[in-house]
């Protein structure tokens, strides 16, 4: 008997009208799939690349290696406090115009324009050519025409997404959606103590992002990370959530949760007791006064209630835990076999010594799991690649894997027919 | 003398100062997979049975104004987390079947 109700069809998977057949991975092994993937989805959708907090001050600058256009952008607070994009490249030459030491290490920090490192062209916050070195040299140069290139940029509940398109086809709100725009009334700009993690992992970036989508895997692969008590009770139980939504694109799977502190001792790890906090974050929440219903968050009305993942197409993951914290995925291609995940947990920040170390429990219990995760993808990646086997089962739980992967094929054969017809 | 680097209301866990008092998570890190699990077990059994009376001690102080060694007994803490899950899950500094596989902290709160 599910624990929770299923829709009227008789599962999520047949609800979403997806189909219920074999799945086939070729799109996260194929080279050509990826080479179409860089134009019909990362030239073409909305990507999140920070928040405005990283943009504190005017002239606060931030910039994002973005291997899958090839290509790298600076994001730029200017004096009216608007937040802008360019390509990272200097209009004379083509040098990298902000960087240090290394070229492709990312950077940040506050400027007053921007100098280009090989021959002292300066441009404005706003992207603005403002000087050019023995400009009386040069043929006919206006400086008006060589302003850095803009890059479409909006910003949504303090996320900063851009679109590499030359005219993106749909605004951020309407690209977003109302399932995922409903989430602005979430308080994120409370929540502003943050650790970054980034790594290279050596698999296709769907294949992370399908590890994260479905849980089904959680009581198995992480086993080892809680006490056996709780081990063998969560594999006893499997996984089953109460609610998943889809809108277009995007997709939300919910859980339902437990408090920890409830708990018999030999449920739960001893540092965990002993800094009140663990994988679900903090035992003592922090106040943060919003209405999940506000929010579109918690859709089924768990009690306990988990952690909302919100999964934005094409490479962003939103997950809102119960405990009052969130934190965000990226996954960014380089090739059919690497991408770089970055994830990143954002906090209330902490009032004293026993909240810091509640959120260092959090962090380092974050990093656990991840590493694991990260590991078993190489291995998937591997035997993939073999096409040794070339149709996958999917169970009831995983139904959001089948949904991206379909949102990927749906989207380079939508890029594919445009091609033809403009041949 | 040697100069100490906890306060000295915590001298009993002044052995693990100089080995585990580190301001950034990849100091740490690497500390754990540098250490046998005897070190590791040790830091854990004199830290654990503490780690209530340190954070009730620093409590007393806003996080932005804690001084040095305060800030050291904090971080003393924070290795005490560092090294919970190869004691009290994996028996391994490493965590298992995770191979080449690495994840960075890059940007961490302070202090």
């Amino acid at each position: 008997m599910p624990r929770w109700p299923k829709p009227p069809e008789g599962s999520w998977t047949e609800h979403f009208d997806l189909g219920t057949e074999p799945m086939n991975y070729d799109d996260s092994i194929s080279q050509e799939f990826f080479e179409l993937e860089r134009e019909a989805v990362f030239k073409r959708a909305w990507l999140n690349v920070g928040r405005v907090e990283q943009l504190p001050r005017t002239g606060s600058y931030f910039t994002k290696e973005l291997a899958v256009a090839k290509t790298s952008i600076v994001v730029v607070k200017g004096k009216d406090g608007e937040v802008r994009a360019f390509y990272n490249m200097c209009r004379h030459r083509g040098n990298k115009l902000v960087w240090n030491d290394y070229p492709k290490e990312e950077t940040s920090g506050t400027t007053r324009q921007f100098v280009c490192k090989y021959h002292a062209w300066r441009y404005d916050l706003d992207g603005a050519c403002s000087f050019v070195q023995q400009e009386q040299e040069f043929f006919d140069l206006d400086k008006a025409d060589y302003g850095l290139v803009p890059v479409h940029c909006d910003v949504w509940a303090g996320f900063i997404f851009v679109n590499l398109a030359k005219e993106p086809e749909q605004s951020l709100r309407d690209f977003l959606g109302p399932m995922v725009t409903k989430m602005e009334n979430y308080p994120f700009e409370k929540l502003t103590e943050r650790y970054f993690y980034r790594a290279t992992v050596k698999s296709n970036w769907k294949l992370y992002m399908d590890a994260f989508q479905e849980f089904y895997h959680a009581p198995i692969l992480h086993a080892k990370q809680s006490p056996p008590e709780w081990s063998s009770a969560a594999a006893k139980a499997g996984f089953e959530a109460p609610a998943y939504k889809v809108d277009g694109p995007h997709r939300l799977v919910s859980t339902a949760g437990v408090h920890p502190w409830n708990l018999a001792e030999d449920m739960t790890k001893p540092v965990d007791r002993v800094t009140r906090s663990g994988l679900f974050g903090p035992w003592d929440a922090p106040e943060l006064d919003f209405d999940p219903k506000d929010a579109g968050i918690n859709p089924a009305g768990c009690d306990p209630w988990g952690l909302d993942s919100f999964q934005l197409w094409p490479n962003f993951v939103i997950l809102v835990w119960g405990q009052n914290w969130y934190l965000t995925y990226h996954y960014w291609p380089v090739a059919p076999d690497e991408h770089v995940f970055e994830g990143t947990l954002y906090f209330v920040p902490a009032k004293n010594a026993r909240e810091r170390v509640a959120h260092e429990n959090a962090a380092v219990t974050f990093k656990e799991f991840g590493l694991q995760d990260a590991n078993t993808l190489e291995a998937t990646q591997t035997m993939l690649e073999s096409r040794v086997i070339e149709r996958f089962p999917l169970m009831d739980q995983e139904v959001l894997v089948r949904h991206m992967h379909k949102v990927a094929r749906d989207w380079v054969d939508e890029y594919k027919k445009k091609q033809d017809v403009e041949v | 003398m040697d100069a100490t680097l906890l306060p000295s209301e915590f001298a009993d866990l002044e052995p693990f100062a100089a080995t585990w008092c580190l301001a950034t998570e990849r100091e740490r890190y690497a500390a754990r997979l540098a250490s046998t699990m005897d070190e590791m077990q040790a830091l854990y059994d004199a830290t654990m049975p503490r780690a209530e009376a340190a954070m009730t001690y620093l409590d007393q102080i806003p996080l932005d104004e804690l001084s040095a060694d305060q800030v050291h007994l904090l971080h003393l803490l924070y290795s005490m987390v560092m090294v919970s899950f190869p004691i009290e899950c994996w028996g391994q500094p490493r965590v298992p079947d995770s191979g080449a596989a690495y994840l960075d902290l890059v940007v961490e709160p302070g202090p």
